[in-house]
């Protein structure tokens, strides 16, 4: 994260979890919260802190280890009138819980013909760059994008964290809403009252004419830092956060492409079966004609997530690869 | 019996338990006959489960089922029609044809869905719960799960979670004695797969006759009476018998021999005409009632087969809540 360290009013991605999540809680008394250790605690992250404080137990409910019970109770206050955001400490631990990702929650609106609604929010701890290891580490949006029915938010900045947490909360679809790890303590501008960023708009945070780089949440930094050193190069890149996987705002890549003509994802999950694999087939359907060099991805490795941050390095996003694929485009 | 039943009582339950055995009668004969395509998980013999904890209940409370669920759907109020229809791939089906057998859900009932992953919705049954008491209501949850579902991690966190915040939910277990084709005691350490568990989890329970609606609904009256009073959730194993096999590919070849036929003497049907002859009903009653079932099921069936087929359109509908399927923008 570009840190803003010359305003005087900055605010942490992990303080922005806690005021996005009070905010509707003030708003709609049916909003409630369930997880591990986010109660007095705070939660493990401090994602959570103050919350217990100003809405008690019966509103933030701390829980045994018990994922599925976490997420199928959250499915069942659901669907009989209440909005649980259900914590899941470390986004790994959702394999879980996955039966309720993969086969209760996203099906059950459609599989009863419309009768069930159910308004829920999934937040949890997402990536690496921290060195926890392969099991407290992992990247894992692109498991949210193989099932149809969950929406998937993913903020880069404390700004986005609110507003996206306040779209999040007010949906009456269920959606997994990713916390990454790595940016809980990065700064920005905080977001000023009634917030709403609105699923399925991506921001374009740097205009450029050269190249088009499309990132997400921990990403989003790293394109930014990649476009400042391309610049330096003559190179200007383009960059767009696309804040959301479903709705995905392809419509924003294509614009952005067509004044690139040149693209570049960087995401953190694997390259195999990645989102990026979605944006880049559609702009090869759609944008064909708008590309003047190949798509390029830059992914996550198929490995475990190795614990030196020497051996992490090799294989999750860095700015290093960022520039680099730039550069073999500006060349192509 | 409770001195508050009266024989128009048992005569209502066991109109419904009669619709419900002639709707699985109706389906397996559809299937035979190609109309019902997939699969079916019959509940015959099953009946006085659903119909007797629906009859100890209010309106508005909670259930949530198993893919072996027509029987919980009708005691909640789906009609045999709009079961048959959904069955049949009809538009007017239940589900609008997206859900068939397994996924029979009238939520405007209470009856929130059937869920077809062993144990899933103990959880969410858990969590209708938590809503009641944040909402203020008195309303309680009822999860209906058989006895394969015991030995699922669900179960028992969904019983712990329940336990620790005394929630009105009630955990009704349908012992058949056999989890697919395995019979549950082979696989489980303990004699009542259900009821034995619920102690260490600090949660009364009973085990109940469940072919004998009566029973099975004082015991839910019971249940229902603690967790609206505040005590916390209730496990009721109630011991009841699949007349069909699993589902519809399975002959069930692996019950000794004489086993249906000992059951079939207590079958729910029968258990519920002999309390109605001891309550002074008349045979005539009896077979009125059983006709009036049998008549609602016929024309049910005639309804299904004449409806159209499922509507092409509702293959991209539903799968959010503005009502449609849009993943890109
Ligand atoms: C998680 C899961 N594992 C396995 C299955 C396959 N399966 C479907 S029904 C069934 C047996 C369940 O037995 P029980 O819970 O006793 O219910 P019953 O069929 O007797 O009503 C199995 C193993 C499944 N649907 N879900």
């Amino acid at each position: 994260m570009a840190d803003v360290t010359t305003a005087q009013d900055v605010v942490t991605y992990r303080d922005s979890v806690a005021e996005g999540i009070a905010r509707e809680m003030r708003r709609d008394p049916s909003v409630v919260c369930l997880g591990e250790d986010i109660g007095a605690a705070g939660g493990v992250f401090k994602t959570t802190v103050g919350l217990f404080d100003e809405f008690g137990p019966d509103r933030v409910w701390d829980t045994p280890i018990s994922e599925q019970a976490i997420v199928g109770a959250a499915m069942g206050a659901a669907m009989t009138g209440m909005r649980p955001v259900a914590e899941i400490m470390f986004s790994d631990f959702l394999a879980c819980c996955w039966d309720y990702l993969a086969n209760e929650i996203p099906k059950v609106r459609y599989m009863t013909g419309g009768q069930v609604t159910v308004p829920l929010v999934i937040r949890t701890a997402n990536g690496g760059g921290l060195g926890f290891g392969a099991q407290h580490s992992q990247s894992v949006e692109n498991w949210a994008l193989t099932v149809p029915g969950l929406k998937i938010a993913a903020p880069s900045t404390p700004a986005d964290v609110v507003g996206l947490m306040a779209s999040a909360i007010r949906s009456d679809d269920p959606v997994v809403f990713f916390e990454h790890k790595g940016l809980f303590a990065s700064k920005g501008a905080p977001a000023p009252d009634g917030h709403v960023v609105p699923f399925g708009q991506a921001a374009v945070l740097r205009e450029g004419t050269d190249v088009t780089l499309v990132a997400l949440a921990s990403t989003v930094p790293l394109a930014l830092t990649a476009a400042d050193r391309l610049a330096a190069e003559g190179v200007e890149a383009e960059v767009v956060d696309l804040r959301c996987l479903i709705p995905l705002d392809v419509s924003a890549v294509l614009r952005s492409v067509e004044r690139t003509s040149r693209l570049v994802v960087v995401e953190e999950n694997p390259f195999q079966g990645g989102w990026g694999g979605t944006v880049v087939s559609v702009v090869a359907d759609e944008g064909f004609e708008l590309l003047d060099a190949p798509v390029k991805r830059v992914a996550g490795a198929n490995v475990p997530l190795p614990f030196a941050d020497a051996l992490e390095d090799q294989v999750i996003p860095t700015v290093d690869k960022v520039v680099d694929a730039v550069r073999s485009l500006a060349t192509y | 019996m409770t001195e508050t039943t009266t024989a128009t009582d048992l005569l209502a339950l066991h109109e419904t338990m009669a619709v419900i055995r002639r709707t699985e009668k109706a389906a397996h004969d559809l299937f035979l006959s190609g109309l019902v395509k997939g699969t079916t998980h019959l509940a015959a013999g099953h009946e006085a489960v659903a119909v007797g904890t629906r009859a100890a209940l209010k309106d508005g409370d909670y259930a949530f089922a198993t893919y072996r669920g027509h029987h919980h759907a009708i005691a909640w109020g789906a009609t045999p029609e709009e079961c048959l229809a959904e069955l049949m791939q009809r538009s007017t089906g239940l589900n609008k044809a997206k859900g068939g057998s397994m996924h029979l859900t009238k939520a405007e009932a209470g009856m929130l869905g059937s869920y077809a992953i062993v144990g899933a919705h103990l959880p969410m049954a858990v969590g209708a719960a938590w809503s009641a008491r944040l909402r203020k209501t008195d309303q309680v949850a009822v999860a209906f799960f058989g006895d394969g579902a015991t030995n699922i991690g669900a179960f028992h966190e969904a019983l712990n979670l329940a336990s620790v915040w005394k929630l009105p939910v009630l955990f009704v277990c349908e012992n058949n004695f056999y989890m697919e084709y395995t019979p549950i005691g082979s696989v489980t350490g303990v004699g009542n797969p259900a009821a034995d568990r619920a102690p260490s989890y600090g949660i009364p329970a009973e085990v109940v006759d469940g072919n004998d609606v009566v029973a099975v609904r004082d015991a839910v009256a019971r249940a229902a009476g603690r967790a609206r009073a505040g005590d916390g959730p209730t496990v009721l194993e109630a011991q009841t018998y699949r007349h069909y096999g699993h589902s519809r590919t399975d002959p069930a070849k692996y019950r000794p021999d004489g086993e249906l036929e000992r059951w079939m003497e207590r079958d729910p049907l029968t258990v519920s005409a002999g309390r109605l002859r001891e309550s002074g009903t008349s045979d005539d009653d009896i077979k009125a009632a059983e006709d009036r079932a049998a008549a609602v099921v016929e024309q049910a069936v005639a309804a299904a087969k004449a409806a159209p087929q499922a509507d092409l359109g509702e293959a991209f509908t539903d799968v959010w809540a503005d009502g449609g399927a849009a993943w890109r923008t």
